[in-house]
């Protein structure tokens, strides 16, 4: 059952202002944050997600959105914390080694934001010993990897290829996309999937993770 | 005083009218090269050409030069069996090969003796563009004018002029670190800000710079930006229906100022193929233009395949990797797309048909797309107009993107350019964000402190 069609709403029109009044007045109403998390804010963001695959929404609606959906999670954040509830996924993400292309990188980043993941962006030109790093300290359950040039995609080799060695590919899902990137690509050099476009991607995020569920 | 302060700035159009504007021919003709003169009757195509996948190493750096090494063989070949009129080899070194300058350099050597040899044997008039990667924006927020990365671009530029460069150029992108959010998130203001503000100061900056380099190494052709990482960006973005095409085509023309301020402190053209924008540069400055449209479909996609090609002085095919085909490898194959390009539209100018081809190339994609409408010659010549009716970079912008937008609302009005519900929805809020930019740039640079702020380093643009 919908806790708040304010709340709701203000996501769908990416109102970040609304979206915090309408949070803070669920609350005051006594809503349970899990409540409103699961049967408010995710509607909303499937809707939104829905609306963007039937362009309805270009991506700035989307990622609106999902700056409205990230300001209500601030305030939820500490609740559900303190109440020893967990409901964060975390992700990894960065442009391999070499390439400094990362608006689309960006834009994955954002939406898996919006989509209530906790996303660690590492950046652009980020070295597989870097992403090991990250890996071994922040415990991510996705690696998300970008390229954009035929002569980086090769470190997406390498990346996984380290994350072997250092034994903790098994730990994580890897997912890799950009320009050149193909599915028999992904596959040649054992990425878990590959996304040809930003929502994809968290599409693809979602169903890995259900699948490992 | 800032380096936007002293820019002499452009008050005038060089080509004034439609029929002046034409493909093949510049008020101001550059020689350049080996015996190529470009814009002054011919349109020569412009071949780039890039490595299939492989890791750059030094225990690759054999096969990446072989691959170059055959490249340039192969077009050139290719080349001379086409008679073409000239040819200008296009050489955009990856982010590697200006991290580490003399890689860039090496190559640029293998290309120019591949082109000196061309010449001596065959009498082919050519040129070697080469294009560094700008790196500078590594940091967060990106320091444009110190440190490392930047200190590597000039070296990359210094090694590659010494290495037989004859035309230097680049894809600058300062401001794009405020403007890829902005673009993202659809902030009008933002994007102007980026546009209209931060990058013309940093294209002057380092373009004044560029020019010096080219001073100093005699012969070498200080010749022209892009707002590839901009406008070419917002044009893709649209393209894969993430962003409103009449964003994607505004951005276009607003871009034309910040790639104007490399022409202002000196650069000499040609404006480099990926900069759509090249037409109003053209109509203002003079100088000659490369294009790209069609035949560099190899690269990417652009709903501009015809229409680009109407007002270029160099044809080009954008970047093609050294894969095989059936006829030859890719960039050989290439070269053959563009010669006959170049040789259809020479062959019209020779017999006092240029008009009515540019016309027809015109006329064929113009109001098929947002994008194509802001890029006739009429379209040209309204946004350069706009341009140098106004003082500062930040009003050109404003005017530039007013301009584009009139033209957009007039080809919906005349039932011409069919936009869709949401597309339509975001025409009305791009107008409504044109009417609410404060008239002085002070001001808005002000109102997106706190939103923009921590995004860019301040002293990078001289604030």
């Amino acid at each position: 059952m919908m806790q708040s069609k304010d709340l709701y709403e203000a996501i769908l029109n990416g109102n970040a202002k609304k979206a915090l009044t309408a949070t803070e007045a669920a609350l005051a109403a006594g809503v349970a944050p899990m409540d409103l998390i699961q049967e408010t804010m995710v509607p909303a963001m499937d809707e939104v997600g829905r609306l963007f695959e039937s362009e309805e929404y270009f991506v700035p609606e989307l990622l609106l959105a999902g700056r409205a959906m990230k300001g209500a999670l601030g305030i939820l954040k500490p609740l559900l914390t303190a109440s020893g509830q967990k409901m964060a996924v975390r992700v990894i993400i960065g442009t391999v080694k070499g390439d400094l292309h990362d608006i689309g990188k960006n834009i994955v980043a954002s939406m898996l934001e919006g989509s209530g993941f906790e996303v660690i962006d590492l950046g652009t030109d980020v070295s597989p010993e870097s992403f090991v790093a990250a890996v071994e300290e922040r415990k991510p359950h996705i690696v998300c990897m970008s390229a954009l040039l035929t002569v980086t995609m090769p470190a997406m080799r390498l990346t996984i290829d380290a994350l072997k060695a250092a034994g903790l590919r098994t730990q994580v899902k890897v997912l890799i996309g950009g320009a050149p990137v193909t599915m028999q690509y992904a596959q040649e050099i054992g990425a878990d999937g590959y996304s040809e476009n930003a929502n994809a991607a968290v599409g693809l995020v979602k169903s890995l993770l259900a699948s490992a569920a | 005083m800032t380096i936007a302060d002293t820019i002499q700035r452009s008050t005038t159009l060089a080509i004034p009218t439609e029929d002046q504007l034409i493909y093949g021919v510049c008020p101001h003709p550059l020689s350049c090269g080996l015996g190529l003169t470009i814009g002054a009757g011919t349109v020569f195509p412009e071949v780039n050409f890039t490595l299939p996948p492989i890791s750059i190493l030094e225990s690759t750096w054999p096969e990446v030069k072989a691959h170059y090494e055959e490249m340039a063989a192969q077009i050139l070949r290719r080349a001379v069996a086409l008679a073409v009129p000239g040819i200008v080899l296009e050489f955009e070194l990856l982010p590697a090969m200006t991290e580490q300058p003399e890689w860039g350099a090496e190559i640029t050597s293998i290309l120019k003796r591949h082109l000196v040899a061309c010449h001596e044997k065959h009498g082919l008039p050519c040129a070697l563009r080469v294009t560094p990667t700008d790196i500078r924006d590594q940091l967060k927020p990106p320091l444009m004018r110190t440190g490392e990365p930047t200190q590597r671009l000039f070296d990359s530029l210094e090694l590659c002029a010494q290495a037989g460069a004859d035309i230097l150029s680049i894809e600058s992108v300062g401001g794009k670190e405020v403007h890829d959010p902005a673009l993202m998130y659809g902030d009008f203001s933002g994007i102007v800000f980026a546009l209209g503000v931060l990058a013309p100061r940093d294209t002057a900056w380092l373009w004044s710079r560029i020019v010096s380099i080219c001073a100093a190494n005699k012969g070498v052709i200080p010749g022209a930006d892009s707002a590839c990482g901009f406008a070419n960006t917002a044009m893709q973005l649209a393209h894969q229906k993430m962003l409103p095409e009449v964003l994607a085509a505004v951005v276009r023309a607003m871009s034309a100022v910040r790639s104007l301020a490399a022409f202002e402190q000196g650069a000499l053209g040609p404006s480099k193929d990926c900069a759509y924008e090249g037409p109003v540069m053209k109509a203002i400055t003079g100088m000659p233009i490369s294009m790209e449209g069609k035949s560099a479909s190899c690269a990417h996609f652009s709903p501009l395949g015809n229409i680009a090609a109407a007002m270029c002085d160099l044809w080009s095919n954008e970047s093609v990797q050294n894969v095989r085909l059936l006829s030859g490898n890719a960039p050989e194959v290439f070269t053959e797309l563009l010669a006959y390009d170049c040789r259809l539209m020479n062959a019209a100018a020779s017999h006092g048909g240029a008009l009515d081809l540019r016309d027809w190339m015109t006329a064929s994609d113009e109001w098929l797309s947002p994008q194509a409408a802001v890029l006739s010659p009429a379209a040209t010549l309204r946004i350069a107009k706009a341009i140098v009716a106004e003082d500062t970079p930040y009003r050109q912008t404003i005017a530039a993107g007013r301009a584009a937008y009139d033209l957009l609302k007039e080809g919906v009005e005349a039932e011409k350019l069919h936009l869709s519900r949401k597309e339509q929805q975001w025409f009305a809020r791009i107008e409504a964000s044109l009417d609410e930019l404060p008239a002085e740039e002070a001001v808005l640079v002000d109102s997106l402190e706190e939103q923009y702020g921590g995004l860019y380093d301040k002293p990078s643009y001289g604030m």
